[in-house]
């Protein structure tokens, strides 16, 4: 569904991404982890158009989507929740889910859909999203994804700022979606044990290179690794 | 700073003093009076310019009203000159006060203010000063302005010296002046706190620095260096009057430092000779290409603003060449055009 | 007291004309967070076009039409051509091409039809109502300049909090990346933007001209009461614009009134710097969490 072939992002003078390549079949739950600055938000920043590669290509259900502009990617079905969740906190609840499916327009997902999937926010719905709670922008911002009916979904971080417990239900739904609409989901996570528990494929990150490609258990076994990149 | 490299700042600075005197002086014998006049000119721009570069380019504010403040030089100098018989020395040093006192009030406003506001306060003042001027006919003269007699040049250089001539070295000499002064302020600890808090304010005050004293004094400084310009132009066109300081001044003289090289002494020197020089060339070429009234009118205006665009766009880090943008993230992100 | 209530409704006139240029600099302030100091420029230029068409048509309607016309695509190209160059620079750059394109308009103005200041026709008449004995400063003209600024800010409302294309433009506003993330075409909203601020400036220019009439110069102090009257209101609110618009009206008015026409812009000066020295956020600030 989703390739990345040695992909190359630089940052002015730094190679952010230094040959990058991965897959994420459709249905599946792919983890990219890693320390900060590893390079994992440039990876979905380069995949999503919001970075220029300087090198390599990404293809879409085979399609070439490399450098090509943001809103055309997005509108091929691919859908970025970037990192700090990107709620735009003057509009409302409903205002922001709106938005995400106008470019799809009728075949955009109702909002009820969206309100079943996420009760809460259905009970803010008409609030200024500068209201919500961590846990619920973080519901927000999934939905908002979710209503344009992507086929490639990437996530930057989800986790963060979250409560153990919002975190566990988060992935929980994650694994969810991949399964019940056949996502392709690129999940990008410092808490790499929760990541990991819902993924198919753990890709680890280290200087803008790929360091490791493996199942789950495969990586959790491997001590040095754990030890060296995913801090537990 | 140590005492060594203090003292030759001070002697490079008289070196170049003196040199751009002997100068000066070169190109104002060999001049006619009507280039003598030019050189007049350009000397007065040049210590406006000085004092606005000094403002945009190493302390990273703006303001479109310094044709304003000239204009508050120009009739300090009228009125007391004119009005009240003072000498030329005292009553040009009482214009540059007299800007700088404004510049106090822009100033401590300025420190508070950020790019687009400055501009637009700055912008008011330059539109609403001549207002006064009608407001208070009788001081100030109404459309019609003041006039002063021409500086007579002392009898010791014989009868016949050229009134030019004379002018040239009155603007030529506060020009040095103003150089003297402005290149060893920005070759000082003074300077190198300017440029500070024009590249980072935020660090500049965890060093101990007092962000808002050193905007304002260098509003200041770059409102006395205007007014002290306007009192030279004064002297040298003998005449103060509202039409002469329009808001095309404050935007020619702001094109003259973006074009001049923000920050730089020896861009205000190209800015001087833009300004002076334009409006001949302007109407050269509207002889040479038949151009009607209108155009040559305004062809002169439509250099500005080709200018002023032209070097925003070609050079887009023209402005801020020397001024690294405050909070200086890298930005990754390309604009496509959708 | 009736100089009094002259000046209070003259206030209220003139202040919708400032509301208006407030309200192009807040549209183009929220979208693309630069002030257009050529707004002056801008909408000196349509009204010049506008001049040309009644001249040679006899028709006011048809030059009040060309006027919107021809900001609409005025604005559409100096975001296109110029401002797209600038919007990722620091702001000083913006200031100093907006600067720059004030003076070239103005050179270009006089180019084609000359520096010598000329006459508009009001739209309606401008002798003012009878109210009993006495004649009223308020006008069948004042009452059309009203009515069209409260059309024009209530179109806008409606456009912004009830379409998908207001919510979009809103979007790309206040998030850029993020709306591109969600498939809004953000050039486009910000060329839209550019274009309907050129439109309400161009409504402002054709109402002011009958008073400050028609020259390249005429429009400068227009702009600066615009944007004290932004300033005043708040850069991000539209509200604010229209109520800052209003509020210095009735200020400025008084001023004229009691001190004289000429001391007018030196007030909006001392009302721009008590503004912003007291409240540099304006009466209506703008929501304080951007990034979520």
């Amino acid at each position: 569904m989703l390739e990345v072939e040695a992909l190359t992002t630089d940052y002015g003078a730094i190679r952010a991404l230094d040959g990058v390549s991965l897959e994420v079949s459709a249905g599946t739950v792919t983890a990219v982890l890693g320390a900060n600055g590893a390079g994992k938000t440039t990876l979905l920043r380069t995949i999503s158009g919001l970075a220029r590669p300087a090198g390599g290509r990404v293809r879409l259900e085979g399609a070439e989507i490399t450098g090509r502009p943001v809103e055309e990617i997005v509108r091929r079905g691919l859908a970025h929740v970037p990192e700090g969740r990107g709620v735009i906190a003057e509009l409302t609840t409903e205002e922001n889910l709106r938005l995400g499916g106008l470019w799809r327009g009728r075949e955009a997902a109702p909002l009820d859909e969206m309100y079943d999937l996420f009760p809460r926010l259905a009970e803010r719905r008409n609030q200024p999203a500068s209201r919500l709670s961590g846990g619920e922008r973080q519901m927000l911002s999934i939905a908002r994804a979710l209503i344009s009916r992507p086929k490639a979904l990437l996530l930057d971080e989800p986790s963060l700022g979250l409560a153990p417990v919002l975190v566990a239900q988060i992935m929980a739904l994650l694994r969810r979606l991949a399964d019940t609409l056949a996502l392709a989901v690129l999940l990008v996570e410092q808490n790499a044990r929760s990541a990991l528990s819902i993924a198919d494929r753990g890709v680890v990150l280290n200087l803008g290179r790929v360091v490791a490609d493996q199942e789950p258990d495969q990586l959790q076994a491997d001590e040095r690794l754990r030890h060296a990149y995913l801090g537990f | 700073m140590s005492a060594a490299v203090a003292r030759s700042t001070l002697l490079r600075s008289l070196l170049l003093t003196v040199l751009g005197g002997a100068g000066l002086w070169l190109l104002s014998v060999l001049f006619s009076s009507y280039n003598d006049l030019q050189l007049a000119s350009g000397a007065f721009f040049f210590i406006v310019l000085a004092g606005l570069t000094v403002l945009i380019g190493v302390n990273g504010q703006i303001s479109l009203g310094h044709g304003g403040l000239m204009a508050v030089g120009a009739y300090t100098v009228a009125l007391l000159i004119g009005r009240q018989n003072w000498a030329l020395v005292p009553a040009l040093l009482a214009a540059a006060a007299a800007a700088a006192v404004i510049g106090i009030a822009l100033g401590a406003a300025a420190s508070r203010l950020r790019g687009p506001y400055l501009a637009g306060a700055t912008l008011a003042f330059a539109v609403g000063l001549p207002g006064l001027a009608d407001k208070f006919p009788g001081t100030f003269g109404g459309e019609n302005g003041l006039t002063i007699n021409p500086p007579t040049p002392p009898s010791v250089l014989g009868s016949s010296f050229p009134l030019e001539r004379w002018e040239a070295w009155i603007a030529g000499a506060g020009a040095l002046v103003a150089f003297f002064v402005l290149y060893n302020l920005l070759h000082s600890g003074t300077g190198r706190k300017l440029r500070a808090v024009r590249d980072d304010e935020i660090a500049a005050s965890l060093c101990g620095m007092h962000v808002a004293r050193t905007q304002t004094l260098t509003f200041v400084i770059s409102a006395a260096c205007a007014g002290l310009g306007g009192g030279m132009l004064a002297v040298v066109l003998q005449l103060a009057q509202p039409g002469a300081f329009p808001l095309q001044l404050s935007l020619s003289l702001l094109t003259a430092v973006v074009l001049g090289g923000l920050g730089s002494l020896a861009g205000a020197v190209w800015g001087a000779a833009l300004l002076v020089l334009l409006p001949g060339w302007t109407n050269d070429a509207a002889h040479s290409f038949s151009l009607s009234q209108n155009v040559s009118a305004n062809l002169q205006l439509a250099v500005y603003g080709v200018v002023l665009i032209g070097a925003m766009l070609v050079w887009p880090s023209g402005v801020q060449g020397g001024i690294r943008a405050i909070r200086g993230r890298i930005k990754p992100i390309e604009r496509r055009a959708t | 007291m009736t100089k009094f209530i002259d000046l209070t409704l003259n206030g209220i006139s003139t202040g919708a004309i400032y509301a208006a240029v407030a309200l192009a600099l807040v549209l183009i302030w929220r979208a693309t967070r630069i002030v257009n100091f050529a707004q002056g420029g801008m909408l000196m230029l349509t009204t010049f076009i506008a001049s040309a068409v009644i001249n040679s048509t006899g028709s006011y309607v048809a030059g009040f039409l060309v006027a919107l016309a021809s900001g609409l695509l005025l604005g559409a190209l100096v975001e296109v051509i110029l401002i797209r160059r600038v919007e990722q620079a620091p702001p000083l750059n913006a200031v100093i091409v907006a600067l720059g394109l004030l003076v070239l308009l103005q050179a270009t103005a006089g180019m084609i039809w000359g520096n010598t200041p000329r006459s508009f026709p009001a739209a309606f008449s401008i002798r003012g109502y009878r109210v009993g004995g006495t004649r009223l400063l308020f006008a069948p003209n004042d009452t059309f300049i009203l009515l069209a600024v409260i059309a024009v800010a209530l179109s806008l409302a409606i456009l912004f909090r009830a379409t998908s294309l207001g919510l979009r433009m809103r979007a790309a506003a206040f998030q850029p990346e993020v709306a591109r993330l969600l498939g809004v075409r953000v050039g486009r909203m910000f060329t839209l933007g550019w274009a309907l601020a050129a439109v309400v400036g161009s409504l402002a220019g054709v109402l002011v001209a009958p008073s400050v009439f028609v020259g390249p110069n005429n429009f400068d102090p227009i702009l600066i009461f615009g944007f004290t009257a932004a300033v005043l209101g708040g850069l991000d609110s539209p509200l604010g614009a229209v109520v800052g618009g209003l509020a210095l009206g009735l200020v400025l008015s008084y001023v004229s009134g009691y001190e004289g026409s000429s001391m007018v812009t030196l007030a909006a000066l001392a009302v721009l710097i008590v503004v912003l020295m007291g409240r540099p956020t304006g009466l209506f600030p703008a929501a304080r969490e951007r990034r979520v």
